[in-house]
C-alpha cells in the first residue's frame, strides 16, 4: 500500500539518520556539548510536535504544556531513582499519569475557547509546579537529586521516531480529521457527527501524554531535577517553537524544536546577549514569516513525496483495488 | 400513509426575551421534500438549528424516527441520521474538498486509536473505503476534478454544492438544506433544484429546505410551511399557500 | 493576636497589593479590549516604570511625585514605541503571530534591562520615612498611604478620561468595533497607539509603587505581577475598566489571605486556582458581558 511505502521510506530517513549521528558521537566528532543538545532537540521535538496537536491540529490554545512534562519528570524519576524500576516502566507510566492529569485538566477547560482556555492552561500548570515544589517527598524546591542518567541518545532519539510516527498516522486517520475539523469550524464539524468534547479531550490527553515521555527523557538526562524548570516561560518555549515550525504541520514541529534548540545553544558562548538576540529574531520571524517555517505544509506535500502518496482512482485500478466495489475495496 | 420521520410539537426557543421561534409544530413523512419559507428574520434558521441540536428548546418536543432528540447533542443527531448545511457557507476551508467530506464519513469508521497510529486492522479497509465513496460523492456533484482543491478557493456556486455533499456523506435519512441556492445566478439555481429532485429519487432522500425566495421552492416541494416572526403562518401544498392570504400580507405587506 | 485581628491587617496589605495589580491591569484589560491581545510585555513595562523612577530618585535627587510622573511619562512613550514597532505591522496578522511577538518583545525588555542596569536586584530608597498610623490597633504605613492615594487619584483621571473626553469616546468606539469607528472618521490606529501608552503610564505607577513598597527591584520583576494582573483583569471580566480594578483589588485581598492563614508557598497557586474557577463558572468575569457566536 502507498501509505506505507511512505512510511518505510521515512523509518529508512530516520534510521540512516540515527546511524549517522550514533557513529559520530562513538567516534567522538560529536562532543559532549553538542551531544547533550541532540538528546535536548529529541525532547523538545516530542514536546513541540504534541504541542502541536493540541494548538495546530485540535486548535485549542494550550499555554501550559510545561506542567506535562513537570508531571512526567517527576512520576517517572521516582520510579527509578525511589523504586528501583526499569527505566522503560518509567517512561510508560510517566505518559500514563501525565496523560491522565491532562485529561482530569482537559474536561472541565476544554469548555473555554480561545485566550480563556491558554490562560486557564497556564494557571494549571502553575499549580502543578506550585504543588510539587511543595511535596517533600520528591525533594520540594530545592529539586529531586540522585537520578539515575538513563537518558542515552538511542533512547532520546528512538522515543521521539516513535512519537512522531505514532502522531503523524494518527492526524492523517479520520480520528485526527476530526481533530482538525473542529480546528476549521467547530459548529460544522459538530454537524458532521463529531463529538467535540471527545475529541478535545482525546487531543489534550495524548499531547499531555506525550509531554510526560518528554519529560521522563528530560529528567533522566541530568542528575537533578528542579520545579522552576517546568514554568510557564518554559511553556512559552515549546509554543514558540511549535510557531516557529508551523501550526499543523509536523515537519513544522520538527524544524522548529531544531531551530530553537540549536539558536539557544549557538548563542551559549555569549550569555549576556543570548536572550536579547533570541527575542529580536522571534519577532523578526514573526513579522516576515507569520506562518512559520512549514504553516500547514509537511515535507510529504513536496513533489517527490506527492509521486509516492498520488491515490486517485486509477492509481488504485493500477494496483488492482477495484474502484467500483463500494464495500471492502482494502487490498492492503 | 407514510411514517412520520421528524415530527416537533409545540417547540419555543426564547431568547433573552425575545421569542424566536413560537409554537413551532412539524411533521415529515418518509419521502417528501417539504418547504420552509419566511421573511428574513422569521426564525427559519433558528427552527433549523432547533431540529439539530445547535440550540436547546425553551419548550416542546423534537421526535426524530421515533425517538425523542429534544436536547441532543448536534454530532448525536447526526449520528441518528439528520444532517444539514448552512446558510452562511461552514466548510472546512483550509482543507482539501476531499478532506472535507472524509471528515463527514466520521461515522462510519470503526477502527480505533491503535489501530489508526499502527496502521493495523480495519484502518486501511476503511480509509479505502472512505477516499471511494468520497470520490464517488465528489463525482455527484461535478466536483471530483476538485479534490484536491483548498476548500477555500472554490467558486461560491460550488463551495454550496460541496456542504450538500458533505452533508450526504454523513448517510442522512432526513437533508436539511438552509437557503442552498442563496447569492446563486438563475441557472446555478435551477441545476441546484435538479440536481435536488434528482437525489430525492436516486438516494429516496427525505428533504426539508429552507428557502427566501417563495417561487423557487413552488416548483418542487410538495409541502411547504411559512414562517412570520417565529410564528407558523400557514400550511400545506404550494397552491394552497399561494392563495393564503396571511402569506400574501407577510410577502408582499398588508394594510393591516 | 486574634483571628480578626490578622484578618483586618491582611485585608490592609490585600488592599495594597491588589491596588498595584489593578494598576497593571488596567493596561491589559484596555489592550485586550481593544484589540485582544494578551501582551505579555506589559508587566515589563511596570518593570521600566520602577527602574526609571529609582534612577530619577536615586541619580537627580527627585522626590517621589516628581518621580513618578517622570516615570510615567517615559514609558507612556515606551509603551507606544513598543505598539508602533511591533504590535502595529502585525495588525492583520494572525492572533498567534501577535502573542508570540508579544512574548519576544517581553524577552527582550527583561534581557535588555538586564543588559543596561544589570542582574542583580537593587534597593529602592526609602520614600517615606518611618511613617506608620496606628488606627485601632490596626498599622497603615506610609507605603500604603501612597499607594492608596496614587492608585485613587489614577483611577478617577482614567475614569474621567475613558467617560467624559473625546478620546475616551473613541476609545470605547474602536474597543466596541474598529471598523464601524473607523468609518466614522476615527482614526484607529491612533486610539490603540494612545491606550497603550495609558496602559504603559498606568502600569509604570504600579512599578514605581512597587518598589516604594518592597524596597527592591530587578529586572525580572515584572514577570509575575503581569501574569496576576492579566488574572486579575480576567477576573474582573477582561474589557472592563472598572473590572480590572475590582478584580486587582480582590485578587489582593484573596493572595494576602491565603498567604496569613494558609501558607505563603500557595499564593500563587491561589491566584491561579480562582482564575480557573472564575473561568469554568463565569468566564466573562464579574463586569464581563457573555457572547455567543451565530449560527
Amino acid at each position: 500500500m502507498i501509505e506505507r511505502k511512505v512510511d518505510a521510506l521515512l523509518a529508512v530517513v530516520g534510521l540512516v539518520l540515527f546511524a549517522i549521528i550514533y557513529g559520530l558521537i562513538e567516534a567522538d566528532v560529536i562532543g559532549p556539548f553538542w551531544k547533550l543538545n541532540i538528546i535536548i532537540i529529541c525532547i523538545n521535538v516530542i514536546m513541540s510536535v504534541s504541542l502541536n496537536l493540541i494548538n495546530g491540529y485540535t486548535g485549542q490554545f494550550s499555554l501550559g504544556h510545561a506542567g506535562f512534562m513537570a508531571v512526567g519528570a517527576y512520576v517517572s524519576v521516582v520510579l527509578t531513582a525511589k523504586l528501583h524500576l526499569p527505566f522503560a516502566v518509567a517512561i510508560l507510566v510517566a505518559a500514563i499519569a501525565a496523560g491522565f492529569v491532562g485529561f482530569l485538566i482537559g474536561i472541565p477547560t476544554l469548555r473555554l475557547n480561545g485566550d480563556y482556555l491558554a490562560i486557564a492552561t497556564l494557571g494549571l500548570c502553575e499549580i502543578i509546579r506550585i504543588v510539587i515544589m511543595n511535596i517533600n517527598y520528591v525533594g520540594g524546591a530545592a529539586g529531586f537529586t540522585g537520578i539515575p542518567h538513563y537518558t542515552t541518545f538511542t533512547w532520546a532519539f528512538l522515543v521521539m521516531l516513535a512519537t512522531l510516527f505514532f502522531i503523524k498516522n494518527f492526524v492523517n486517520s479520520a480520528h485526527g480529521r476530526a481533530c482538525i475539523a473542529i480546528r476549521e469550524n467547530e459548529i460544522a464539524a459538530e454537524a458532521m457527527g463529531v463529538k467535540i468534547v471527545n475529541y478535545k479531550v482525546l487531543a489534550f490527553t495524548l499531547g499531555a501524554a506525550f509531554a510526560g515521555v518528554a519529560g521522563a527523557l528530560f529528567a533522566h538526562s541530568f542528575y537533578i531535577l528542579m520545579p522552576g524548570t517546568f514554568s510557564f516561560l518554559q511553556s512559552f518555549n515549546y509554543l514558540i517553537m511549535v510557531v516557529l515550525g508551523g501550526l499543523g504541520s509536523i515537519t513544522g514541529s520538527i524544524a522548529g524544536a531544531f531551530v530553537v534548540t540549536g539558536i539557544s545553544a549557538a548563542l551559549a558562548g555569549v550569555p549576556e546577549f543570548r536572550m536579547i538576540i533570541y527575542s529580536i529574531i522571534l519577532i523578526l520571524l514573526m513579522f516576515y514569516r507569520p506562518q512559520g517555517l512549514f504553516g500547514y505544509v509537511e515535507i510529504t506535500n513536496l513533489p517527490l513525496f506527492r509521486y509516492l502518496k498520488n491515490i486517485s482512482p486509477e492509481a488504485k485500478k493500477a494496483m488492482g483495488i477495484d474502484t467500483e466495489d463500494s464495500g471492502k475495496g482494502g487490498k492492503a | 400513509m407514510a411514517e412520520s420521520i421528524l415530527k416537533c410539537s409545540n417547540v419555543s426557543i426564547v431568547f433573552g426575551g425575545l421569542t424566536a421561534v413560537d409554537d413551532f409544530n412539524m411533521y415529515i413523512n418518509e419521502g417528501e421534500l417539504i418547504g420552509l419559507i419566511g421573511p428574513n428574520g422569521a426564525g427559519k434558521t433558528t427552527a433549523f438549528n432547533l431540529l439539530t441540536g445547535v440550540y436547546a428548546p425553551t419548550s416542546g418536543t423534537i421526535e426524530f424516527c421515533g425517538e425523542n432528540v429534544t436536547g441532543m447533542k448536534p454530532s448525536d443527531i447526526t449520528a441518528r441520521g439528520m444532517a444539514r448545511t448552512f446558510q452562511n457557507i461552514r466548510l472546512f476551508s483550509e482543507l482539501s474538498v476531499l478532506d472535507n467530506v472524509k471528515i463527514a464519513f466520521h461515522k462510519h469508521i470503526r477502527y480505533n486509536l491503535l489501530e489508526a497510529a499502527l496502521r493495523i486492522g480495519r484502518y486501511m479497509e476503511d480509509e479505502i473505503r472512505t477516499d471511494i465513496e468520497a470520490h464517488k460523492l465528489l463525482k455527484i456533484f461535478g466536483l471530483d476534478d476538485l479534490a484536491g482543491e483548498t476548500a477555500k478557493n472554490l467558486p461560491y456556486g460550488a463551495q454550496r454544492r460541496l456542504e450538500i455533499a458533505r452533508a450526504l456523506a454523513t448517510g442522512p435519512k432526513l437533508l436539511l438544506l438552509d437557503e442552498p441556492a442563496a447569492g446563486m445566478n438563475p441557472q446555478e439555481t435551477q441545476d441546484l433544484m435538479n440536481l435536488i429532485a434528482w437525489l430525492r429519487k436516486e438516494f429516496k432522500m427525505t428533504i426539508l429546505l429552507i428557502e427566501h425566495d417563495m417561487s423557487l421552492v413552488m416548483g418542487i416541494c410538495e409541502r411547504i410551511y411559512v414562517l412570520e416572526y417565529g410564528k407558523t403562518i400557514a400550511m400545506g401544498g404550494p397552491a394552497e399557500i399561494q392563495k393564503d392570504p396571511h402569506v400574501i400580507r407577510a410577502y408582499l405587506g398588508g394594510d393591516d | 493576636m486574634d483571628f480578626f485581628n490578622v484578618f483586618v491587617q491582611q485585608i490592609i496589605n490585600g488592599v495594597s497589593l491588589g491596588s498595584i495589580y489593578a494598576l497593571i491591569a488596567l493596561g491589559y484589560t484596555m489592550v485586550y479590549g481593544i484589540i485582544k491581545l494578551i501582551n505579555f510585555a506589559h508587566g515589563d513595562i511596570y518593570m521600566v516604570g520602577a527602574y526609571v523612577s529609582f534612577f530619577a530618585v536615586t541619580m537627580a535627587n527627585m522626590s517621589i511625585v516628581p518621580a513618578l510622573l517622570i516615570s510615567m511619562v517615559v514609558t507612556a512613550l515606551l509603551g507606544m514605541l513598543v505598539e508602533r514597532l511591533a504590535y502595529a505591522p502585525l495588525r492583520h496578522a494572525p492572533r498567534i503571530s501577535v502573542l508570540i511577538t508579544a512574548i519576544g518583545m517581553s524577552f527582550l525588555l527583561e534581557y535588555g534591562s538586564m543588559y543596561f542596569v544589570s542582574p542583580t536586584p537593587r534597593t529602592f530608597p526609602e520614600v517615606m520615612g518611618n511613617l506608620a498610623y496606628n488606627i485601632g490597633g490596626f498599622v497603615i504605613n506610609g507605603q500604603q498611604l501612597l499607594i492608596f492615594a496614587i492608585t485613587t487619584i489614577l483611577m478617577i483621571i482614567l475614569t474621567y478620561v475613558v467617560q467624559k473626553t473625546k478620546v475616551g469616546q473613541a476609545m470605547r468606539a474602536v474597543s466596541f468595533d474598529t471598523e464601524t469607528a473607523q468609518l466614522m472618521g476615527i482614526n484607529a490606529n491612533r486610539i490603540i497607539n494612545f491606550t497603550f501608552g495609558i496602559g504603559s503610564a498606568l502600569a509604570a505607577a504600579g512599578g514605581v509603587l512597587v518598589g516604594v513598597y518592597y524596597n527592591s527591584i530587578d529586572p525580572l520583576m515584572g514577570i509575575m505581577p503581569g501574569l496576576k494582573a492579566f488574572v486579575a483583569a480576567v477576573f474582573g471580566g477582561i474589557g472592563s475598566i472598572p473590572g480590572a480594578m475590582a478584580g486587582g483589588i480582590m485578587l489582593g485581598v484573596i493572595e494576602a489571605l491565603v498567604s496569613g492563614f494558609i501558607s505563603s508557598t500557595f499564593r500563587d497557586a491561589a491566584a491561579f486556582a480562582i482564575l480557573i474557577l472564575v473561568l469554568l463558572f463565569r468566564p466573562s468575569g464579574i463586569f464581563g458581558k457573555a457572547v455567543r457566536e451565530k449560527v
